[in-house]
């Protein structure tokens, strides 16, 4: 196959605009080769011989993980007729719109992708130790794990704690926490991202509390904070209050970050957790990148101007098991948001318009079976978000589908990581996948899929409305079920899991036991007795106060009613993570989904 | 068996605790949905009082949990006492998500039926349940 396929561009190179129909040399290169082939040996499907993977005459069907058909061979018939006249505004160079190709114009040339491995587990000061150790071992940025209590705004003591502190992530109740969190970590030197998304503008304000402390300036510090609410309504449901206050307090941050912390990135605008609760690729780009355009109207509501904060929207991918799939999914994100970005928002700015994400490989797509088999799922999708011209990874550890992982684990995953980039020469080449036919064809396809549901979502009046309908979270639902029912009947094959299985023992992973929420408890009695509750609950009014005006920006200054400056005063004098969120819940109540099964 | 036959076994599917991780329990709802059953599916964020009320409320033979945060303990034999309290530990208890082999023994012990971790056929839940619930009708 690959001789044919270096044969085909010499006799195919066609002059500019013509016709896409397969050319005589091609035509005929299928009747001499492929057919005799095919009828003496026809092509068998990867997994069982059913369902997706059989055409309805019963021929042999390929397609990736997502569903989407994959041909035998992609030439230039597979782009578009004036893809060579118009090449630039195809796909452009690196660091030129559409920025297909990338956003830097010498790719990683000039400087690697951050490798900011996520991690948080038990007390602050285990976590603590966690990041020193990822620092010395060449890590150059942290990504806080919060542990499900905080992400749900409520202390370690709270009854709806028990069993989950300190299980998933760091236990964060307190600006104490926080600063033990940070304690001998340089926060204007190292750039930290935050996955904390309704509680986000109260764990922000406690980081930047402390990197007050530390004597940092605040326009120096940069990092990311996940802040994705919308994200929490389709596929994580980590919510709290309902969407439209919860949108408020978003702006709010962006309306902050905008006049006070201009290199932080206040939203991480994340496909992740869409794609880990089962949407195609297509669904993770198409509604992660709706979601940044429902923000940015919010914003422009709000009178804020686009070229103020669209610079500091940043995104968050997943990179799964179909590499070609993935790749493209990368590569036309940026072109889509270059579109959404000048033709519907007319931002002016180049930083506006560009596109930077962060990509995490999926923890979806980890087994508990044979978990070393991990290590290499792990990198082949790695090697994916690196084509993909991502600017910040995260590699999973290989036990992740059984626990938080260990050290040894979370090591490897780093190594892999340095793998990639020191080792493979991968990183040598900007973009060297373009011009491929098949992951050109794979681009545009991506660009129009999205586009025909942003068409979708704009005729139901905006992802919030979308949200209410439950139109994203069925069709996740909907995905999933389909792909578990290929997993079920053996159409898609999972290594270890419905194949080659073998019988194991299980690996010795890392246990958290109760202990934490003791800890924690005992931490926050202490506190209660130690602050002035006077000014807590003085500083809780005012921030209900806040929280119940609607604000409006003038330009230069901050809105009267913004939280943010209300939530600062509240850390600064110790209010918990709870307590501040049960004032938002005082003011906003709280958001029940209806089952959508 | 036979009777199960005649009236369609029916099952709380219920997700406690603060995760929100919905995929593995919709998905299993609507398996066992297809496999004939009358799937009950609670949403999120259920105490153990909020199950067990619905699971009488409901009249289930089997109460499957999806939990993947690691609160399995806290939450389990909070459950599993409730259910005997209300006279109602005739149902089938099953659990789903990611469990540490360590916790499994106690699990059990408290009444769990069976534990299916990642990777399970979701035929294997489904024969499992069909195999273990008591008639409707019977008195525990």
């Amino acid at each position: 196959m690959s001789r044919s396929a270096e044969k085909v561009p010499e006799d195919m190179k066609s002059a500019e605009g013509a016709p896409r129909h397969p050319s005589a040399a091609e035509q005929q290169w299928v009747e001499q080769i492929p057919t005799p082939t095919l009828a003496k040996a026809p092509e068998r499907p990867i997994g069982a011989d059913t369902g997706v993977n059989r055409n309805p005459d019963g021929t042999a069907r390929f397609t990736t993980i997502s569903g989407v058909p994959v041909d035998r061979l992609y030439t230039p018939a597979d782009l578009p007729a004036d893809w060579d006249q118009h090449v630039d505004r195809y796909v452009g160079q690196p660091g030129q719109p559409p920025y297909t190709r990338g956003i830097h114009a010498t790719g990683y040339r000039g400087k690697l992708w951050t490798m900011r491995q996520f991690s948080g587990f038990a007390t602050p000061e285990e976590t603590n130790q966690r990041y020193k150790y990822l620092l010395e071992n060449g890590g150059n940025g942290l990504s806080v794990a919060f542990d499900l209590p905080t992400l749900m705004g409520y202390d370690s003591d709270h009854a709806n704690s028990e069993g989950e502190v300190g299980k998933c992530g760091v236990a964060i109740d307190s600006l104490e926490d926080m600063e033990i969190l940070f304690s001998g970590i340089d926060l204007e030197k190292t750039t930290v991202s935050m996955t904390i998304n309704s509680p986000a503008s109260v764990l922000w304000a406690m980081y930047l509390v402390v990197a007050e402390q530390q004597g940092a300036d605040w326009k120096k510090i940069s990092g990311t904070l996940q802040n994705d609410i919308l994200k929490e309504y389709i596929a994580q449901k980590e919510y709290i209050y309902p969407p439209a206050p919860s949108m408020r307090l978003v702006i709010d941050t962006f309306e902050f970050g905008a006049l006070f912390t201009p290199r932080f990135n206040p939203i991480s605008i994340s496909g992740y957790h869409i794609r880990e609760a089962g949407a195609t690729a297509l669904q993770e780009l198409a509604f992660t990148i709706y979601d940044g355009v429902e923000y940015v109207e919010w914003a422009l509501r709000r009178g804020l101007n686009i070229d103020d904060f669209a610079p500091r929207l940043s995104f968050f991918f997943n990179s799964h098991n179909d590499f070609f799939e993935e790749i493209a999914k990368f590569r036309a994100s940026r072109k889509i948001w270059y579109r959404l970005m000048t033709e519907r928002f007319h931002a002016k700015q180049a930083r506006s318009q560009l596109m930077r994400f962060h990509t995490q490989t999926a923890g979806v797509s980890l087994t508990a079976q044979q978990p070393r088999n991990n290590i290499a799922r792990v990198a082949i999708q790695a090697l994916a978000a690196v084509l993909g011209g991502t600017q910040s990874l995260h590699t999973d550890s290989y036990d992740e589908a059984l626990a938080l992982p260990t050290e040894e684990a979370a090591r490897i995953a780093l190594r892999t990581q340095q793998i990639l980039a020191y080792e493979s020469g991968v990183a040598q080449t900007v973009d060297p996948l373009g011009g491929s036919y098949f992951v050109e064809n794979l681009t545009l396809k991506m660009e129009q899929g999205a586009f025909d549901y942003f068409d979708k979502l704009d005729a139901m009046g905006g992802m919030v409305r979308a949200i209410e309908q439950g139109f994203p979270q069925k069709e996740l639902a909907e995905s999933s079920y389909q792909y578990q029912r290929a997993v079920e009947t053996k159409e898609k094959i999972i290594v270890g899991v419905n194949d080659f299985v073998v019988e194991e023992t299980s690996p010795q992973i890392l246990y958290i036991g109760e202990s934490v929420r003791e800890s924690q408890t005992a931490k926050l009695k202490r506190l209660r007795a130690r602050r002035s509750n006077d000014d807590v609950a003085r500083c809780l009014s005012a921030l209900r106060r806040a929280a119940a005006q609607e604000p409006q920006a003038t330009p230069g200054k901050i809105s009267g009613a913004n939280t943010m400056p209300y939530i600062l005063d509240c850390v600064r004098v110790y209010a918990t993570v709870g307590e501040i969120c049960e004032a938002l819940r005082d003011v906003y109540g709280t958001y029940e989904e209806s089952s959508w099964t | 068996m036979t009777a199960g036959k005649e009236t369609p076994i029916r099952v709380l599917v219920a997700k406690p605790g603060l995760d929100g991780h919905d995929r593995g329990a919709k998905v299993i709802a609507r398996a066992l949905r297809d496999a004939g059953m009358e799937v009950i599916y609670t949403g999120l964020r259920q105490t153990p009082e909020m199950i067990v009320n619905a699971a009488i409320q409901e009249d289930v033979q089997c109460i499957g949990l999806s939990i993947l945060s690691g609160a399995h303990n806290a939450i389990v034999p909070r459950l599993m006492a409730l259910l005997k309290e209300r006279g109602a530990d005739d149902i089938l208890v099953v659990l789903g998500g990611t469990i540490p082999e360590q916790d499994i023994a106690f699990l059990k012990e408290q009444g769990v039926a069976a534990i299916f971790g990642p990777g399970t056929p979701l035929e294997t839940t489904v024969e499992f349940i069909r195999a273990n619930v008591k008639p409707r009708g019977l008195a525990a």
